[in-house]
């Protein structure tokens, strides 16, 4: 028997494709639900039937929860699948939907709930004995307490939304005059992205390494971990080079970790797909970041070094199977992979370049994967993230991964738009990102020193 | 006294309009911020001037190179 009568995919792009093929792999009937902008999209070929749920601004159709609620009913779906983005870490949208009598894929609420809340994940990381850096709780409206928090923690200093995420509303602030306009700007740009104006401080730690633990937990109080990415290279505080396992660090140090973290997570009852951010500071410490409810836009890099399936495992979780169902054997890392995210961005400035593709061809090859949502043809609107596609290569060490994430980019061709190709060849190309030597400055150091040179 | 045309870097939408016109303004004021793509772009003068004339709404969408504002240097 199934795991589910019916799956609406609540989401689009490539992890709307992605999500399609782990139902059509399970056996499960699907729905995906897409907006006017995607009409005739090609991942919609991929689902067993497809609804309309409103306009092209996400806010009237990948974010209008009603409309989304009233197409499960509609279709007679049991279970929604969020995607990553959009309302997959709403706590009170995976309320209504379980209300609604539909299986939201994902977290209990209240773990969504509760690490969704940045400053209250942290208090909870630290209450665990996991390493937390130094941070302040969500700060008040009084100019001096902000001020004397700031002083407590010391500069430099990161002005994060204490209800965000996706790097989106995070400000550096070096002097306390920085401080405060930083912290209006942030408060401004949280409310609008996240609906709370609520920031808080976090110590801003220098040229880190952002290193992240995969989760998977099952309903009955067990949790085991898949390894670790590295998803230093970030340009605006997002991720565009993804790696897994970690390179340059011990191992033992960081199988140690990996156990910590999913004891705890286990002994808490984290109950689904979980990813905890770790970052990894220049002076060799790991601190807790923040913890993400969902799937990772990143999961690939670790289903190509384990042979897992992580959406399968985590529709295997919401359906209720045990931990030993969802992951019979051991698992294991072989190989090493790499994933490169191409963007409708400029390659130099990073500044978004919406539009049509006129020449879209994916590269392909035993060692490299694609996901993606476009094809040749497709209008890439202002109305979404830029994604194009992920390209992901494997090898058996990561120096081969990465000869054939660099052949594999030479080969993809894209007209009509700009993309960061380029710049993806040039970081991936580059002495520091060969050694490992990664850092989340490296990718502007790198397109910096190749402005520089031209 | 030279009129100089602000133009959009991005295809987008205006997002928010922060001066206004007659407005006296540095090199480095915003003018608008545009939104593309789930980014926020900030309209910065180049060179300090009155801003003249707003070519744009709130709300509207806006092409790559598309004149947003003039400055009177």
């Amino acid at each position: 028997m199934a795991l589910f009568a019916k799956v609406l995919v609540a989401n689009r792009g490539a992890v709307a494709a992605r999500v399609l093929r782990a139902l059509d792999s399970l056996g499960i009937p699907s729905v995906a639900a897409y907006s006017e902008a995607d009409r005739d999209a090609p991942w919609l070929e991929l689902a067993g039937q497809s609804v309309h749920v409103g306009g092209a601004p996400a806010r009237e159709s990948y974010l209008n929860q009603d409309a989304l609620l009233a197409a499960a009913r509609d279709t007679g779906a049991d279970a929604l699948h969020p995607g990553y983005g959009f309302l997959s870490e709403n706590a009170a949208f995976a309320t209504r939907v379980q209300e609604a009598g539909v299986t939201f894929i994902g977290p209990s609420p209240r773990w969504i709930d509760a690490m969704g809340h940045k400053t209250r994940a942290r208090e909870l990381a630290m209450r665990e004995g996991l390493p937390v850096g130094r941070g302040s709780g969500v700060l008040p409206a009084d100019r001096d307490a902000v001020l004397k928090a700031a002083a407590d923690i010391g500069y430099p200093i990161l002005v994060k939304p204490a209800a965000g995420g996706g790097g989106i509303g995070m400000l550096p602030a070096r002097t306390p005059d920085e401080l405060v306009a930083a912290v209006e700007r942030a408060a401004s740009m949280a409310e609008r992205g996240f609906a709370s104006r609520e920031v808080y401080l976090e110590r801003l730690v220098e040229r880190p390494r952002h290193v992240e633990i995969q989760l998977v937990g099952d309903k009955h109080g067990h949790v085991a971990h898949v390894f670790e990415r590295d998803c230093s290279v970030q340009r605006r505080h997002q991720k565009i080079i993804e790696e897994a396992p970690a390179p340059r660090i011990d191992r033992a140090r960081m199988d140690a970790l990996l156990g910590q973290v999913a004891g705890t997570l286990g002994r808490l009852g984290y109950d689904n797909l979980g990813t905890v951010e770790m970052l990894l500071a220049p002076d060799g410490e790991f601190r807790f970041l923040e913890m993400n409810t969902r799937l990772q836009v990143e999961h690939g890099v670790t289903e190509e070094v384990t042979g897992i399936d992580l959406v399968a495992a985590q529709l295997r979780s919401s359906a209720g199977l045990p931990l030993q169902e969802i992951l019979p054997e051991a698992p294991e890392i072989r190989g090493h992979a790499v994933q490169a995210r191409v963007y409708a961005e400029d390659p130099v400035r990073f500044l978004p370049s919406p539009g049509k593709l006129a020449e879209f061809a994916p590269p392909h090859g035993a060692d490299v994967r694609v996901e993606t949502g476009y094809a040749a043809g497709r209008e890439v609107t202002p109305h979404y993230d830029p994604l194009l596609a992920k390209v992901i290569a494997r090898g058996a060490t990561r120096g081969e991964a990465i000869d054939r994430l660099v052949a594999a980019l030479g080969e993809f061709r894209i007209a009509g738009l700009k993309h960061n190709i380029p710049a993806l060849v040039r970081i991936l190309e580059s002495e520091e990102f060969r050694a490992g030597e990664v850092h989340t400055a490296l990718a502007t150091d790198v397109v910096r020193r190749a402005a520089q040179t031209v | 006294m030279a009129a100089i045309e602000v133009k959009s870097v991005v295809t987008g939408s205006v997002w928010k309009i922060v001066a206004s016109v007659g407005q006296n303004l540095a090199p480095g004021d915003e003018i608008m911020i545009l939104e593309s793509m789930k980014m926020e772009i900030p309209v910065i003068v180049d060179d300090g001037g009155v801003l003249k004339e707003i070519k744009v709404a709130e709300g509207v969408a806006v092409s790559e190179g598309q004149v947003l504002a003039v400055i009177e240097e």
